[in-house]
């Protein structure tokens, strides 16, 4: 039994265990065979948990109950989301063996589905970068094109998704890690709003601007797994007990009268010309489907990028100093005093990216430097705020490029961590103001995907998906396949 | 509005606030890197935000409060077992001050 993810969405697969075509144990079998043939061009995956996922397979289908449209169905994890007895690394040398006692509420909720984790997937140490290239462990690779980077920080979810080796994934977005491998991968990839789904065994980040989201060949798929993580959780101070729509309820294709805008600030200094081509392209077949397309101004844009990572080196350097070699992980060898192991431990066991958010945000925190940057940082993101919502007033989405380029070359731009930076202009303002923020592809440079990405009104991803439906139903380039889909 | 600036006698303050420690060749690295980041940060100070509160989280929610109720996970293995040395049911680490316990 094979199974092949390109030619099967989220709902065929439940009909086909429903019909029983085929069992979960057959299905978990052929997706670990999946991994096995095409995972070691891509590096997706840390962990594989193949004896607890075939465990839980036959555990469903000695039920034989597919109430829920995930029952049966595998999904890769992020490996910075807590699962109880499973190593997770968050793909750090200084959590190296570290098996968390508890689940993440997310994890939770796909359990209760009846989905199964099949592994973990690489990522970003800490989910700190763009490009997976600053995990301990492995380099994942992009699957349309095996010598450039799948984005990052979630570029082993995005790359077992697009790749073919699951039908979906779960990653974290702290300033446009969901939506950039997204785009570098051709697939769908969702940052919801901020509070909409809970951040519960999450490792945190910067606290205020994280969010879990979904990975998907397509746009309804993201939505169906939306509807099963979003929710209140009495465990997250932050997450939002408002109601939970039903996410698929308006992807019906139409989008006449829609009020897109586009910002003039999304094409500027420093987008590549024939991305930006390629998502103006897109955004004129949103205006032939019916939409009102309009040129708005985001004027503060130009400044996200240093507010952003002032806060959020701030809040990662608070957050990492829980990583001592105390309680859990590495603890370095030959120490005399506690001072020793704390230093030690923490100097062999971060990466250099890790070390130098981490030295950024102690700095932007210290006396001489809080007024200037942090403080400084935090009223621009007031600004950037009051940009979104004057816009907001009079449209009902935001659209344009997800990345200025598409995935660049591995081990091109690691070395350069400004550049790296600047590259996430066009993500990180969605986080500052905590809005839904989705990619789609739009289309290929040069063989590479081209992200388009979709804002929307704080909690109202439900028009961020008809937006996303409405352009891939009628571009049909999910149907286009990367050279690896031959291997299935 | 002055430049803020780093040299290098602060990046390695900074380190030992971190609870990092640094070779000199490092020190040099992380010196030039984060000086031209902070080059970045600086252009904040174009923006006139004289009459801009500051924004710290976009969160809706005040508090969320429960009941002042204990509750006992039952994992005190499994924590300990997450720790790379543990006697007695307590987590073991090097001595607290240099020179104690030798």
């Amino acid at each position: 039994m094979t199974i092949n993810f390109f030619d099967n969405d989220l709902n065929s697969l439940h009909d086909k265990l429903v019909n029983k075509e085929i069992t979960v144990t057959e299905l978990t079998q052929a997706t670990l065979d999946n991994i096995e043939k095409t995972d070691d061009q891509l590096n997706a995956f840390i962990t594989t948990n193949a004896q607890e996922a075939m465990k839980k397979a036959s555990e469903i289908d000695e039920k034989g109950e597919f109430t829920h449209v995930l029952s049966g169905l595998p999904v890769a994890l992020k490996d910075n989301l807590s699962t109880k007895g499973i190593p997770t690394t968050g793909a750090s040398h200084i959590l190296e063996g570290f098996k968390p006692v508890y689940d993440a509420t997310v994890v939770d909720k796909l359990q209760n589905a009846g989905a199964i984790s099949v592994g973990k997937a690489n990522m970003d140490e800490f989910a700190m970068g763009g490009s997976t290239e600053t995990s301990y462990y492995k380099q994942t690779t992009n699957a349309w094109d095996h010598t450039k980077v799948p984005g990052g920080s979630s570029g082993g979810s995005a790359a077992a998704v697009a790749g073919g080796l699951v039908p979906f994934a779960l990653g974290s977005d702290t300033g446009g890690s969901i939506r950039q491998p997204a785009a570098f991968n051709g697939i769908v990839g969702l940052k919801p709003t901020y509070g909409r789904v809970s951040r519960w065994g999450l490792f945190a980040m910067a606290s205020s601007l994280d969010q879990i989201g979904p990975f998907t060949r397509t746009v309804k798929d993201n939505a169906l797994v939306l509807n099963t993580i979003a929710g209140f959780d009495a465990k997250d101070s932050t997450s939002s007990n408002r109601d939970v729509p039903d996410f698929t309820s308006k992807l019906s294709g139409d989008v006449k009268g829609l009020k897109i805008a586009v910002p003039k600030e999304y094409f500027g200094e420093g987008i590549d010309p024939k991305v930006a081509a390629t998502v103006k392209a897109a955004i004129a077949q949103l205006e032939a489907l019916g939409a009102i397309v309009d040129e708005v101004t985001l004027p503060h844009t130009k400044y996200g990028v240093a507010a952003y990572y002032i806060i959020m080196s701030s809040e990662a350097s608070s957050n990492l100093q829980r990583y001592d070699g105390v309680r859990y992980g590495f603890r370095a060898d030959n120490v005399k005093t506690l001072e020793d192991l704390y230093v030690k431990t923490r100097s062999e066991g971060f990466g250099d990216e890790v070390k130098r958010r981490i030295m950024l945000g102690t700095f932007s925190l210290s006396a001489g430097a809080y007024d200037a940057f942090f403080k400084k940082a935090a009223k621009i993101r007031t600004l950037l705020i009051e940009d979104f919502n004057k816009v907001f007033e009079d449209y009902d989405v935001i659209v344009g490029p997800t990345a200025p380029t598409v995935a660049y070359g591995l081990g091109e731009e690691i070395d350069d961590p400004t550049a790296m930076y600047l590259a996430d202009v066009l993500t990180i303002p969605v986080n500052l103001a905590g809005l839904p923020g989705l990619s789609v592809n739009a289309g290929f440079v040069d063989g590479l995907p081209v992200g388009l990405q979709i804002i929307g009104k704080p909690f109202d991803e439900q028009t961020v998906y008809q937006t996303g439906f409405a352009y891939e139903q009628a571009s049909r380039l999910f149907e286009k396949k990367p050279d690896i889909a031959k291997a299935y | 509005m002055s430049e803020t600036t780093i040299s290098k006698e602060e990046v390695a303050h900074v380190a030992s606030l971190a609870k990092l420690a640094f070779n000199d060749a490092e020190l040099e690295q992380f010196t030039t890197q984060l000086s031209d980041i902070l080059n970045i940060f600086n252009t904040l100070s174009e923006v006139d935000t004289d009459n801009v509160e500051p924004t710290y989280s976009v969160t809706e929610n005040i508090n969320h409060l429960r009941d002042d109720i204990a509750d006992n996970w039952h994992q005190k293995e499994a924590l300990l077992s997450n720790a790379s040395s543990s006697a007695a049911d307590l987590i073991k680490v090097p001595a607290i001050l240099d020179g104690e316990g030798k």
